[in-house]
């Protein structure tokens, strides 16, 4: 999207002007530096020529990846590895446009990221100029909110309120939209303050009776059952959580995004919920006299049909986003608030429980199918195989990123997730091409940690350009490509409900290991199971990325499986499964 | 059940607010019958009056979805007992010759005002509740409308203002809670 236009200036440099006099592009670097963010995601362009001026003199690391959504996703990962606030830069017109996805897939997954979109000269504005967009019109559903510059003394206070409404309340992301000439403009650097705002002003700790009201429901009920979803996460409160979990021994299943909201392998923890959920996390939902809901908003692939949802429960609904009440499941008991606040309120209150019946009916509930089906494999690589093999071999410890489909459920299935912040999927959106991206994201923000991202054959030819800002920033991150030839899931619903009519699913590629080799990253390609962790430790030693293209069986599909509209107690079981 | 309320919107005066609330109530679905915008008492702050349909839950939910927006800073939903709800519409009616005094003795029953006549018409201006509206239009049609125009519903409170949350229901930003 590089551009040029011939009222592009130099900024010009400081010592023409007294120390506090900036340029709008120095302040917004400054500005963003006040938030604590050190790395930044974009693309330049037209618009933004002025603030890439001034990138080189400030403290920001600037990664450019290849695409603007993908800075979008790398803002993402970033966020989520590290609970900062994520931050990407695009130009005016397609820049900004391109973000769009980023924005929604933020936005549906409460991710705090802040975008910089320049904008074309204000006396365009409103004459399509050249690379013009209304992109503060365009982000309006999928932004928590959005600005639009009009004077460089407001960059540093929109800047500052920004960053605090991304990361506050319900987290979400927020675009800053700023024409050309405002980053020109001068005017004096005040670090900025924030001004509370009457209109908004989340609520974090909750109401006292409501928390008694929660905590008596918990000591009537005789199969209680937590679920536990990305709020626990945002708000940092997993070790609260698991002590609550410990202290009432009340069995815990997780939505896709709260993975992680407390250790997989806890003896509590019964596994995911919904539409590839683990047989006994929907068989326990059929079964529980009592639902408490930790920030999650009932999305409906966690659900299934409502009507079938948990139906012998009553709901209490712990969610800092008022509207998420009742929004999709009645509620018994609502508590607003920040989990973390919540939980040391409620902690206190509840009494040591004994479950120990209902956790043997669940544990009852565990799928058999599998291990018969096991002896009688296919020579190729089994998908989940390759899952479990990486997390094996990473101690559970490194994090991963996925990208969207069939690898991405077999992922949340067999991963075993550990820590919340490790485990980073495109939940609400399901945005194809969001795990590599993302990846260099997370390693971005936790390089002292280990990152694999997982990802189908279709979704890396989304994003697999983002192999080379992977080598520019010499990233370890090792690539798993899940490569069965198909767009999985979308082949699986093919043959199950649509009677095989495989229409426009199968996918060619190119060399995955040349391809590696081309941009100057190692490859290694899997074709049987032996292969596969002698390839893993390969990839774990080597340094810069890796990228290891296992080629699995065609047609493997993933169970169980709810049909779309069916109840979560209508499981489709499959053939092979483990739990 | 479904039925009309009447949300009284007290939104930061920004450019753009409108476009927020409206693109909003349209992505979630909810109906709105009649919306208009105008500077309240406050400096800085204008009053939306929004009508519009739906059960008690749709209705909570929009008090909720409009809370999130950042210059929305208070929603309340009119119970109609408790409310002035009133509307403005301009109406032009066919009235030649001899029937343009039977016109404007119809006007004069519903407290309506001629603000204009031409040789085929006259223009009038009615304001009233919705019912009392409704009836004069009929009358009018009887003569014939040519053109019309009504404002949207505007509302407020009949009780003062320092007990009006009490009076009326101001929608709870924290649910149900």
């Amino acid at each position: 999207m590089v551009a040029t236009d011939p009222t592009t200036q130099r900024a010009e440099a400081t010592q023409h002007t007294g120390p506090e006099v900036l340029t709008g592009a120095q302040i917004t670097c400054r500005a963003i530096e006040a938030e604590g963010v050190t790395t930044v995601f974009g693309y330049p362009g037209g618009a933004v020529i002025p603030l890439y001026d001034a990138i080189p003199d400030s403290g920001l690391h600037h990664v450019l990846t290849r695409f603007e959504q993908w800075s979008g996703m790398a803002a993402i990962g970033y966020a989520r590895a590290t609970g900062k606030v994520g931050c990407c830069i695009a130009t005016s017109g397609p820049g900004a446009t391109n973000l769009v996805t980023a924005l929604a897939d933020a936005m549906l997954d409460s991710v705090p990221i802040v975008a910089i979109t320049g904008q074309v000269i204000e006396p365009l504005i409103g004459r399509d100029g050249f690379q013009e967009v209304d992109i503060t019109g365009i982000t309006l559903p999928v932004t928590k909110h959005n600005y639009i510059v009009h004077n460089v003394a407001d960059i540093a206070t929109t800047i500052k309120e920004a960053f605090y409404l991304a990361r506050s309340g319900r987290p979400g992301p927020v675009l800053v939209d700023i024409p050309k000439n405002i980053f020109v403009a001068k005017t004096e650097y005040i670090p900025a303050k924030l001004t509370p705002r009457k209109s908004y002003q989340p609520t974090t700790i909750p109401n006292m009776r409501q928390v008694r009201l929660a905590a008596d429901e918990i000591a009537q009920a005789k199969r209680p059952l937590i679920m536990a979803g990305h709020g626990v996460i945002l708000s940092g409160a997993e070790a609260e959580f698991t002590e609550l979990v410990e202290k009432t021994g009340i069995p815990t299943i997780f939505t896709l995004l709260g993975l992680g909201a407390m250790d997989e392998m806890h003896p509590l923890a019964i596994g995911m919920m919904g539409m590839h959920g683990h047989r006994r996390a929907n068989r326990a939902l059929d079964e529980c006299d009592l639902l408490i809901n930790f920030g999650a908003r009932f999305d409906d692939r966690a659900t299934g049909n409502l009507s079938g949802f948990a139906p012998n429960a009553r709901v209490i609904h712990v969610d800092i986003d008022p509207a998420e009440i009742g929004k999709n499941v009645k509620t018994a008991v609502p508590v607003v608030g920040d989990i973390k606040e919540v939980l040391k309120l409620l902690t206190p209150e509840v009494k040591a429980g004994d479950h120990s019946a209902w956790r043997t009916w669940i544990e009852g509930q565990h799928n058999r199918v599998l291990r018969a089906a096991l002896e009688d494999r296919p020579a190729w690589p089994e998908p989940y195989a390759i899952i479990k093999e990486i997390a094996d071999a990473t101690g559970h410890e490194a994090i991963v990123t996925t990208d969207v489909g069939q690898h991405q459920m077999w992922a949340a299935q067999h991963l075993g997730v550990k820590h919340g912040k490790r485990w980073i999927t495109s939940g609400g959106l399901g945005t194809m091409g969001f795990g590599l991206p993302s990846a260099v994201g997370a390693k971005m923000g936790r390089p002292d940690l280990e990152v694999w991202t997982i990802i189908g054959d279709g979704g890396f030819q989304m994003s697999g350009t983002e192999l080379a800002t992977a080598v520019q920033e010499n990233l370890d991150i090792n690539i798993a490509i899940i490569n069965n030839g198909y767009l999985g899931m979308v082949r699986q619903w093919q043959d199950l409900f649509h009677a095989r009519n495989y229409s426009e699913v199968a996918i060619s590629g190119p060399d995955f290991v040349k391809l590696a080799e081309a941009y100057g990253a190692t490859g290694i390609r899997v074709r049987t199971d032996a292969e596969i962790r002698p390839a893993i430790e390969k990839a774990r030693s080597i340094k810069g990325p890796v990228l290891i293209d296992f080629v699995v069986e065609p047609e493997a599909n993933v169970y169980p499986m709810v049909a779309p509209g069916a109840s979560n107690s209508q499981m489709i079981e499959g053939r092979k499964e483990e739990e | 059940m479904e039925s009309t309320h009447t949300l009284v919107l007290l939104v930061e005066d920004h450019p753009g607010v409108l476009n927020r609330v409206v693109s909003l109530m349209r992505r979630r679905s909810f109906n709105i019958d009649s919306i208009t915008v105008g500077h309240s008492e406050q400096v800085g702050v204008s009053r939306m009056t929004i009508q519009l349909r739906g059960n008690s839950e749709d209705i909570e939910q929009a008090g909720k979805q409009l809370y999130k927006l950042l210059e929305v800073v208070k929603v309340i939903d009119l119970q109609p007992n408790e409310a002035m709800i009133r509307e403005l519409v301009l109406v032009k009616v066919a009235a030649k010759g001899a029937v343009r005094a039977e016109v404007v003795q119809t006007a004069s029953i519903y407290g309506a005002r001629v603000l204009d006549a031409t040789p085929s018409s006259v223009m009038i201006e009615m304001s009233g509740g919705e019912e009392e509206i409704e009836s004069f239009l009929t009358m009018m049609r009887i003569y014939g409308i040519r053109e019309m125009v009504r404002s949207g519903k505007v509302a407020l409170p009949r009780v003062l203002s320092k007990k009006t949350d009490r009076q009326t229901r101001q929608m709870n930003p924290l649910a149900a809670d």
